[in-house]
């Protein structure tokens, strides 16, 4: 029978009973909606965690003290401090791919000015910092290279801090006692907001690390040494030569330092987002097969209801496989069209859900073409039993059937 | 020129149940071209068994079955429907019509089937043409909802001549029909049988199998008479006959 026939037979077919085809078609409309609507979130989860990352610099590449067993993005942090300036100068030394370099040492502290006292991460970083991080200063100066070397009592400070104690007045100049140690103000950072585990940014003041391992800290080892690779190409490389560097200067003794470019940062921080994606997309699948399965029982009731009409179309010369084409496409249709109206469900329900929540979307063209090719399939595979029940009816009984 | 249908010693057993069924037992017959047969018999007798076998709606258990020079006795499932489409035509009792499909499309349908492939332009025009034959040109669009049961008989009549077959098989045609309606159908029949058109039909009413040209009776799956049909009904007379018992009829009960 010809391929247009078919087609007009199967939606007149679908239309004798609309309520029936809406009904049945509600299975796949709801499980590919929800695929679609889980996938969609998910994925805008993992674009956002991707963006926090990238805005952690450009071509980063992070060492951290204390080793880690497997990719954790936690481990390493600072669990066991044994790297040294000595360390991060060495790499400036020997590591060509390297464009910039800064030790840093973590810390929280009580820190007063104007008679107000707030308590903060004071962090000892290098001058180089705001290049790395891509952290511009607002106001003011970021320290220099002087700074460090004559380990100047000097910071910058980031916005939460300048809200917290210098509300109405400008704090460049003014002066920040940390431990009882005056500081002066000399630049203020541009804000960046809160970051992937939910900390403020914004809360931070930053001095030399000289300053801060001398004055503050009183220490003679680093948490960890930030550096920037010279462009994306290099980085891999960057990421070998420093860790050759960091051995060789550790003469045999275990490796006690992770070094980390910003893509596997970004991939162990997007790993569970991908992790529970994969795992709603998996389960609203369910619901697919739930549809599929109630297609089939609703092509089985209408070719026992149209036993006489398939008699008809045999006996005036259909062929089985005439007869098998026929439900099957009417099959195909129906899932097909929940389909495309599974996918404008599941999209307009993740866009509220947006709306609603704040997270951000993403809607890929890949998951609509694949949830559109998966509803036909499923009408395909559901339908087949059916429709092959019907090419197998006898005529003579089928023309028999009340 | 060879018959159109050609019977040799044909049985038909069937082995579904516990006691096989012998419902056709040796029959022979041949069927020439323009010939009009009424194929009578009780239940049981087997004449619808015989009609399915005719209709290559079955197979025969044993003997051979040539239709138009072919042996269609041993022919599997599909090429089964292909003769069907080609070379036959189906009238049943219960007209048969898909519902919520025009009579137009209802005609079209054996077109849409088969190996011959039309363009929608001739599958349209040969549809019109058996339409107009029998005289429901006028009634394309209707859905059989809108029809008589005189007129649904005369579209499945139409759908059954578009393939143009060797032979029409009506199966109790005039069944479900009253009596005046019965006369105009068998009109149209004698119509295409005088058009030279080969029709073979069931019934188990004499009035209508004296439209016929000639009378089989079968029984207990044997034929048992094979006679030419004398004093003939034609439609036209009969129809005018009816008419007068329906006045006569009126007039009493107008008195009465």
């Amino acid at each position: 029978m010809r391929f247009a026939s078919i087609i007009k037979v199967a939606l007149r077919a679908l239309r004798r009973n609309t309520m029936r085809s809406i009904l049945t078609a509600l299975g796949i409309i709801i499980g590919v909606g929800a695929v679609i609507a889980m996938v969609s979130i998910g994925n805008g989860a993992k674009a956002q965690v991707e963006a926090q990352v990238a805005s952690l610099g450009q071509n980063v590449v992070s060492v951290f003290s204390g080793s880690v067993s497997s990719g954790g993005s936690r481990g390493g942090w600072g669990s066991a401090p044994t790297l040294t300036v000595e360390d991060a100068e060495a790499i400036d030394r020997e590591v060509p791919d390297i464009i910039g370099v800064s030790p840093e040492v973590r810390d929280r502290n009580q820190v007063l000015a104007n008679g107000l006292n707030w308590n903060t991460s004071v962090n000892g970083v290098g001058p180089d910092f705001p290049d790395i991080r891509s952290w511009k200063i607002a106001e003011g100066t970021m320290f220099s290279e002087q700074d460090v070397r004559s380990v100047a009592k000097v910071a910058v400070i980031g916005k939460t801090v300048v809200d917290q104690l210098f509300a109405n007045t400008d704090p460049l100049g003014q002066t920040l006692r940390i431990r009882n140690i005056p500081f002066k103000i000399v630049g203020v950072m541009e804000t960046k907001g809160f970051n992937l585990f939910g900390s403020d940014q914004d809360d931070v003041v930053m001095v030399p690390y000289t300053s801060h391992m001398k004055r503050i800290s009183r220490r003679t080892n680093i948490n960890s040494i930030i550096l920037q690779a010279a462009n994306p190409e290099v980085i891999e490389r960057a990421q070998k030569e420093i860790t050759e560097v960091l051995t060789q200067r550790r003469k045999g003794r275990e490796a006690d330092f992770t070094v980390r470019t910003q893509i596997e940062l970004a991939q162990s921080a997007t790993a569970t987002t991908q992790t529970m994606t994969m795992l709603l997309a998996a389960i609203a699948s369910v619901s697919l097969i739930v549809g599929g399965i109630g297609i089939m029982n609703i092509m089985l009731v209408s070719v026992t209801e149209r036993t006489r009409e398939i008699g008809i179309r045999l006996a005036i010369g259909a062929h089985g496989r005439d007869v098998l084409m026929q439900f099957l496409i009417e099959a195909i249709i129906l899932s097909s069209l929940g389909g495309v109206l599974g996918i404008l469900l599941g999209v307009g329900s993740a866009q509220l859900v947006s709306h609603l929540n704040g997270w951000p979307v993403v809607v890929s063209t890949s998951s609509i073409v694949v949830a559109f090719v998966f509803s036909a399939a499923v009408g395909m595979f559901f339908g087949f039993y059916p429709a092959r029940k019907a090419a197998q009816l006898d005529p003579i009984e089928a023309l028999r059937y009340e | 020129m060879p018959p159109v249908v050609q019977i040799e010693d044909i049985h038909k057993i069937y082995e579904s149940g516990e006691v096989p069924v012998h419902a056709v037992r040796g029959v022979s017959l041949e069927i020439q071209k323009g010939d009009f047969v009424a194929l009578m018999g009780a239940s049981g007798s087997g004449k619808s068994t015989l009609m399915n076998l005719l209709g290559c709606l079955d197979r025969p258990t044993r003997g051979s079955y040539r239709l138009d020079g072919i042996d269609v006795s041993r022919l599997d499932r599909n090429a089964l429907a292909d003769i069907r489409n080609q070379k036959l035509g189906f009238v049943f009792q219960g007209f048969n019509l898909l519902a919520r499909t025009t009579a137009l499309e209802n005609v079209e349908l054996p077109m849409l089937y088969g190996a011959r492939r039309f363009t929608s332009k001739e599958i349209r025009t040969r549809a019109l043409h058996c339409l107009d034959i029998v005289g429901l040109s006028n009634r394309s669009d209707h859905f059989p909802s809108q029809l008589s049961g005189g007129q649904q008989q005369r579209v499945a009549i139409a759908r059954a001549l578009v393939n143009e077959p060797q032979v029409l098989l009506a199966d109790e045609p005039t069944g479900n029909l009253d009596t005046r309606t019965s006369a105009e159908v068998m009109g149209v029949f004698q119509k295409l049988n005088d058009d030279g058109i080969t029709i073979v039909m069931v019934t188990h009413e004499l009035d209508i199998a004296h439209f016929c040209k000639r009378n089989l009776i079968l029984r207990d799956g044997v034929v048992v008479r094979d006679d030419p049909v004398t004093d003939r009904s034609f439609s036209a007379s009969a129809l005018s006959k009816i008419s007068e018992a329906e006045a006569v009829a009126k007039l009493i009960s107008a008195k009465g």
